[in-house]
């Protein structure tokens, strides 16, 4: 006998966000599906996959993966970590971007107070670029929000692994008069092993509810898995290991709704675009 | 929630002198004032001193169409007008009403199936408003079978169980509510359910609060929409509130602000 499947049809969409511009522009998120269930619905942007790197790397290693967009991370920036200027850091990423040629995801070192000091700076000095900005917490979004909104930038906002706070979030970015459209969901990355479940059931939810028409958590998510991986004692025990690690949570991740998934390592970063393409053959 | 706006409505002494004038700007900031305010639908009704309530119901579809693109609750009595309504309106319609009577019921659903709209059914019939719950869910069957033989959708109908005033006829409030409970159960998929909520305060002191009072338990009840006043802001933000409550939508500290973005 057939087997006939049951299949969902929803009317909500994931809004569909472009980092950089011209040929060079890459668009996620517009799924109107869980991942991967083209039966149901359609993925018209294949997830990416970002190499990120500090700010203080080579980014040769991270560029020659093949990946369409980069990651850099302001580490130095940090007051424990070198303390280093704006203006040199925007030099810097300006020879980071020359070298690359890619849209890129500029991200803080954490600390509020340097953060909102070095960010405003660098969005303006690649004011119109349209690259994507993080990270906006609940506790720390103006200064970001409203830079971003001035260069025309696009925007993380991060939630602490809590599906309420996401959506508050994202309006009170929203508030400002920030375009929905340009906002991306972190909902904070863990690793496998270390409450990953949580985290997808959380994607999960959000997910159901945009495609049930929730405008306010219809955002394409990304997960930080690279720094989430190579903070295990796993990974930090074989290299071999950590690489295993990453792929395994970060294909995961695409399972659970992931649209932008930043990887540390390049053998393994390659690995999960490989598995990206086999899973978008339908 | 599907929030049917009630104010275009000629009993209104405003309305209905608007209608009398054509004064469309009425008409018009009435339908985007309730748009705006959260309705979903709009009711039209021209009201029961309309002269000519054929001329009246299309000069009302067409003003309205012009300053918004909401579906349109075609309300009247008499069956040429709601007709005159259907042939104008650009989105799906919503008959308002049938009875359970043979022949007003077979005119009706001849209609909707004609212009693709859903209809409302009114549990009652020409012996008048039931006062059980037994006697409504029997009414509300009889409509469910009439419109499977017209083909309808279960979920195209909203069957309204009849709100009467909490001040003449209090011990029918518990019979309503359980009846809108059932009614969810008559067939599959779920029929809609709607009340014509205001009527539960008529005549009283406090009627907001009765009102959304009433509607917080009925939607605690299964109801799926109602036709009320949309510039009620604390009945709006009552009716957001019970559908958090109940996990339509995801909790977040702006949920008020987060519907209304919708």
């Amino acid at each position: 006998m057939p087997v006939e499947f049951v299949k969902e049809k929803y009317n909500g969409a994931i809004n569909t966000i472009e980092i950089g511009n011209g040929a060079k522009c890459v668009k996620i998120g517009g799924e109107t599906t869980l991942p991967f269930l083209f039966e149901e619905g359609a993925m018209p942007n294949q997830p990416v996959i970002a190499l990120e790197v500090l700010d203080t790397e080579s980014p040769d290693q991270a560029i020659a993966c093949g990946g369409r967009l980069l990651c850099v991370r302001l580490a130095s920036i940090h007051p424990d970590n070198g303390n280093r200027p704006a203006d040199e850091v925007i030099a810097s990423l300006g020879l980071i971007f020359k070298k690359c040629g890619l849209p890129l995801i500029i991200v803080g070192c954490g600390d509020a107070e340097k953060d909102n000091e070095v960010l405003p700076k660098v969005s303006q000095a690649f004011k119109g670029e349209n690259f994507l900005f993080g990270i906006a917490t609940q506790n720390n979004y103006k200064t970001l929000a409203a830079t971003c909104l001035a260069d025309g930038h696009s925007i993380v906002a991060e939630s602490p692994i809590d599906i309420n706070i996401a959506k508050q979030l994202n309006i009170l970015i929203t508030d400002m008069g920030f375009d929905p459209a340009r906002i991306v969901m972190h909902p904070t990355t863990t690793s496998l092993g270390y409450g990953m479940e949580y985290v997808y059931s959380i994607m999960e939810r959000g997910r159901l509810a945009a495609f049930l028409g929730d405008k306010m958590l219809s955002m394409p998510f990304v997960l930080f898995v690279g720094q989430e991986v190579w903070k295990t004692k796993e990974a930090k025990d074989s290299i071999a290991q950590g690489v295993n690690w990453e792929i395994a949570t970060a294909v995961s991740m695409l399972q659970a709704g992931g649209d932008l998934i930043i990887m540390r390592d390049p053998a393994a970063a390659k690995s999960v675009m490989k598995y990206i393409e086999m899973v978008m053959k339908k | 929630m599907i929030v049917i706006g009630e104010l275009i409505n000629g009993m209104y002494k405003d309305v209905g002198r608007a209608i009398a004038n054509k004064e469309t700007d009425i008409i018009q900031h009435l339908a985007a004032d309730q748009v705006k305010a959260g309705a979903t639908v709009l009711d039209v009704n021209t009201g029961p001193y309309s002269k000519d309530p054929k001329d009246d119901m299309k000069w009302l579809v067409e003003s309205i169409q012009k300053v918004t693109n909401v579906s349109l609750a075609l309300d009247s009595t008499k069956a040429d007008v709601i007709e005159e309504g259907l042939k104008l309106v650009k989105k799906r319609a919503i008959i308002n009403s049938t009875n359970a009577d043979e022949a007003k019921m077979a005119t009706i659903f001849s209609l909707a199936r004609k212009y693709n709209a859903q209809v409302i059914g009114l549990a009652m019939d020409k012996s008048g408003v039931p006062n059980s719950k037994d006697r409504r869910i029997e009414l509300a069957a009889t409509i469910i079978a009439k419109a499977m033989e017209y083909e309808m959708d279960a979920d195209d109908l909203f069957l309204d169980p009849i709100v009467l005033p909490v001040n003449v006829a209090q011990n029918q409030g518990l019979e309503i509510l359980e009846s809108i409970r059932e009614f969810r159960h008559l067939c599959e998929p779920a029929p809609q359910t709607t009340i014509g909520l205001s009527n539960v305060s008529q005549g009283t002191q406090f009627r907001s609060l009765i009102n959304r009072t009433f509607l917080v338990m009925a939607i605690a009840s299964g109801l799926t929409s109602a036709i009320v006043d949309p510039l009620d802001k604390e009945l709006m933000d009552a009716m957001i509130t019970a559908e958090l409550v109940l996990n339509k939508n995801i909790y977040c500290d702006s949920f008020l602000d987060a519907y209304r973005k919708k």
